[in-house]
């Protein structure tokens, strides 16, 4: 029995237990990448929470964009899913259309967003303008705007949950409908009692990925508050995260203090913090979904 | 069985520890070669950050001479090293290159700190060689620290303020400016508006955060020799006046401008390292700070623009430190671990000081040479407009900031601080820079420094 699991035993142990382990003991370490580590107990965790402003900027801005985005992104992909059951034609097509900018990388996804939502030569602004709006926002150059503009990137590429939401709703029974009919349900009625009970696994499950994908929100933000920066390739960590720290999320700066200023074992204590508040929320998530998940038959 | 299989996992780990700690350690007494004997043939690698085909023609000239003049040694080198993270995890593994060149100045106090880049004094004081008769002495604050040499210079970049002849012509200026006060004065008579009171030409973007060099806080406190640090080794944000200075005299012209139109006009700017695309080589800008090699950008992309350089202007009351400015380039070095310790010495050694190779390197990538020898050079072909930053590396008052085991979080906490100073979410100047300090201290601290 062994010997058939040791690839997945070697690969785990290699790839993630000792990872985690080392982690875990490097994160009660002073850790330069330069010296072997020398330990300080709970240094790092004190300092952390305590002695580091950014520690609490970047918690702040990724409880903002899990608060704003997942909700924004559930409902998006609940409604564009629920227009895809409508059309009796070229439903084909604007599943496609629409699951179409899931498959632009991520970097390139950003970079296009930063052109298109630039203030001053972008295509939104100008058309804002054109409609008669005198003074449009400036998006990712400003502190209150940046994380909007990255909410609407998450949006426009939300064909994913989209997809899955249209599959849960393709599979709710059509006798369900029926029945509430007879019994006199309008439209909301069935939507509330029938629709969303029916397709509570399929919210849970979009919640929970959704949360956890929030907590590690990185890509993006790295590369808009980057090219916004106008500053080179490999310059100081200090253009990541702007306009004035707006978009400096939790992992971002994990990164900064780990692989820019080279505090591995300040970087791993965050990493360690990130991970037990994701545990905390998942596990959260899945108590509650006994109240509100429903699964067909019964089954949990 | 289960004891067993537990014994072989506890083992494996320990290898892997092991194999993670390794590295360390260097010798004391530097090994020795004599160029005059017989050698075994010896590869020397070498990690390079420049990737650009026409700086990489230029470093593999004097690759190409020092094999010459070293012919049992060939040299391997591995281009667009860029990020000092790999470095260092190789120097971690134990299996770095025998020689190492980096652009990372704010990193050079932890590797030196730490010995990652090896003390390069024994190799010095055995072959005799007296380091500030080769470099100016700006060059000792940037490649060594707390009392270690652990860096050579290759090139560098020196800062100074370009101004378009045209543009300052049709206002009647016939000089550019040397004081803060001149720069504002000017900067405000050369700005135009749109109709709609957006900028159409910007006289001097005082912004924090737009271009690389235009837009960093470090060109700023250079000329105003505001010391980052205090001599008992603590942030001297809160006790240097020059800093409240500096981001007053900032402030003001950001709110003449407006901060709304000024991040406006940043959006509109052309890409800084686009041949022909940065603002002051398309007109948009009168005046701007910016390193040596705009000169070659501007040669190559838009070579009919008429304009001149002169060093970065200085603070009104310390008007006789004019001609200095921020200097700070490529550094090579030995790291720990370094298999050919001897011939990579001697490849440091003949970078950093063989002024024919020094002088063709400059020319081919248009960074300045950084020896006395090859700044007097007459083979170096560079623009008249180059001079100026030849100038500013020899002014003995040019430095780069004070060296930190930071590396680059101390200027970070700056950086954010000044978006917030400028843009008016912070309004108490003298508390946000105490804040400032404080947070240097902790972070030094935190790092047992």
């Amino acid at each position: 029995m062994a010997l058939f699991l040791s690839p997945w035993i070697i690969g785990f142990s290699v790839f993630i237990l000792y990872p985690m382990i080392a982690s875990l003991y490097y994160s009660f370490t002073n850790y330069d990448l330069l010296e072997d580590p020398t330990w300080v107990g709970w240094q790092n965790y004190r300092f952390m929470f305590t002695k580091d402003p950014q520690f609490w900027i970047a918690m702040r801005n990724t409880l903002w964009i899990i608060a704003v985005g997942v909700p924004l992104q559930i409902l998006t992909a609940l409604t564009l899913g629920w227009l895809l059951t409508r059309p009796k034609r070229g439903s084909r097509f604007y599943r496609t259309a629409l699951f179409l900018p899931t498959m632009v990388p991520p970097v390139a996804a950003a970079l296009g967003f930063v052109f298109l939502f630039n203030p001053s030569t972008g295509p939104i602004n100008q058309g804002l303008k054109a409609m008669g709006v005198h003074d449009p926002p400036l998006w990712f150059y400003s502190p209150y705007w940046s994380k909007w503009g990255l909410v609407f990137l998450g949006l426009w590429g939300v064909g994913q949950t989209m997809m899955i939401f249209l599959a849960g709703l393709l599979d709710v029974p059509q006798q369900l409908y029926e029945a509430a009919e007879i019994e006199g349900a309008g439209a909301w009625q069935r939507f509330r009692h029938v629709t969303l009970p029916m397709i509570s696994p399929v919210i849970f499950f979009s919640v929970v990925i959704g949360v956890i994908a929030g907590f590690q929100y990185f890509t993006q933000a790295y590369v808009a508050s980057f090219a916004v920066s106008g500053m080179p390739t490999g310059s100081a960590s200090s253009n990541i995260g702007g306009p004035e720290e707006s978009t400096l999320f939790y992992s971002l700066h994990l990164y900064i203090k780990g692989f820019a200023h080279f505090q591995m074992g300040y970087a791993s204590a965050m990493a360690w913090i990130l991970f037990l508040i994701i545990m905390a929320c998942t596990i959260l998530l899945i108590r509650s979904s006994r109240r509100w998940v429903h699964y067909q038959g019964g089954f949990r | 069985m289960r004891k067993r299989f537990a014994l072989t996992v506890a083992a494996a780990f320990a290898l892997m520890a092991a194999a993670c700690t390794a590295g360390g350690g260097g010798n004391d007494a530097p090994e020795t070669v004599d160029p005059n004997a017989e050698h075994d043939p010896v590869t020397l690698e070498m990690w390079i950050p420049f990737s650009a085909e026409h700086e990489v023609a230029g470093v593999q000239a004097t690759f190409d001479a020092f094999e010459a003049e070293y012919p049992w040694i060939t040299m391997n080198i591995t281009t667009g090293v860029e990020d000092d993270a790999k470095t260092l995890a190789a120097i971690r593994a134990g299996e770095p290159p025998d020689a190492v060149m980096s652009w990372a100045l704010d990193d050079l106090a932890a590797f030196c700190d730490t010995g990652a880049w090896q003390d390069l004094s024994p190799f010095i004081q055995q072959d005799g060689m007296v380091v500030s008769d080769f470099f100016p002495p700006s060059v000792e604050r940037y490649t060594g620290f707390g009392g270690k040499q652990c860096a050579f210079p290759f090139l560098t970049d020196a800062v100074g303020l370009y101004y378009n002849k045209d543009l300052l012509e049709a206002k009647g200026f016939t000089e550019p400016p040397k004081t803060y006060s001149e720069l504002t004065e000017m900067a405000k008579a050369l700005t135009e508006f749109n109709p709609d009171g957006s900028i159409k030409v910007a006289g001097f973007i005082p912004w924090f955060g737009n271009y690389y060099v235009n837009g960093d806080p470090l060109n700023h406190s250079i000329a105003w020799d505001a010391d980052w640090y205090n001599d008992d080794g603590t942030a001297a944000m809160a006790t240097d006046p020059d800093w409240a200075a500096m981001f007053r005299w900032q402030k003001d012209l950001v709110d003449w401008y407006g901060v709304d139109k000024l991040k406006q006009f940043i959006a509109g700017q052309g890409d800084e390292w686009g041949e022909a695309s940065q603002d002051f080589q398309l007109g948009r800008l009168a005046m701007a700070l910016d390193g040596e090699w705009r000169t070659a950008f501007i040669e190559n992309g838009t070579p009919d623009l008429n304009y001149d350089t002169a060093p970065a202007p200085v603070p009104d009351d310390q008007a006789d430190t004019y001609g200095i400015g921020r200097v700070g380039g490529t550094i090579i070095g030995i790291p720990r671990g370094s298999a050919h310790e001897a011939e990579a010495w001697l490849l440091v050694k003949f970078m950093a000081t063989n002024t024919d190779s020094l002088v063709a390197a400059a020319n081919a990538i248009g960074n300045v040479p950084t020896t006395f020898d090859s700044l007097e050079s007459s083979d170096l072909s560079l623009p008249d407009q180059f001079a100026t930053f030849l100038d500013v590396f020899e002014n003995p008052g040019s430095h780069y900031k004070d060296m930190s085991i930071l590396g680059s979080a101390d200027q970070d906490i700056l950086t954010s601080f000044a978006a917030k100073w400028q843009s008016g979410r912070i309004t108490d100047l003298e508390a946000g820079l105490a804040q400032v300090a404080q947070q240097i201290d902790d972070q030094l601290e935190q790092a047992g420094g």
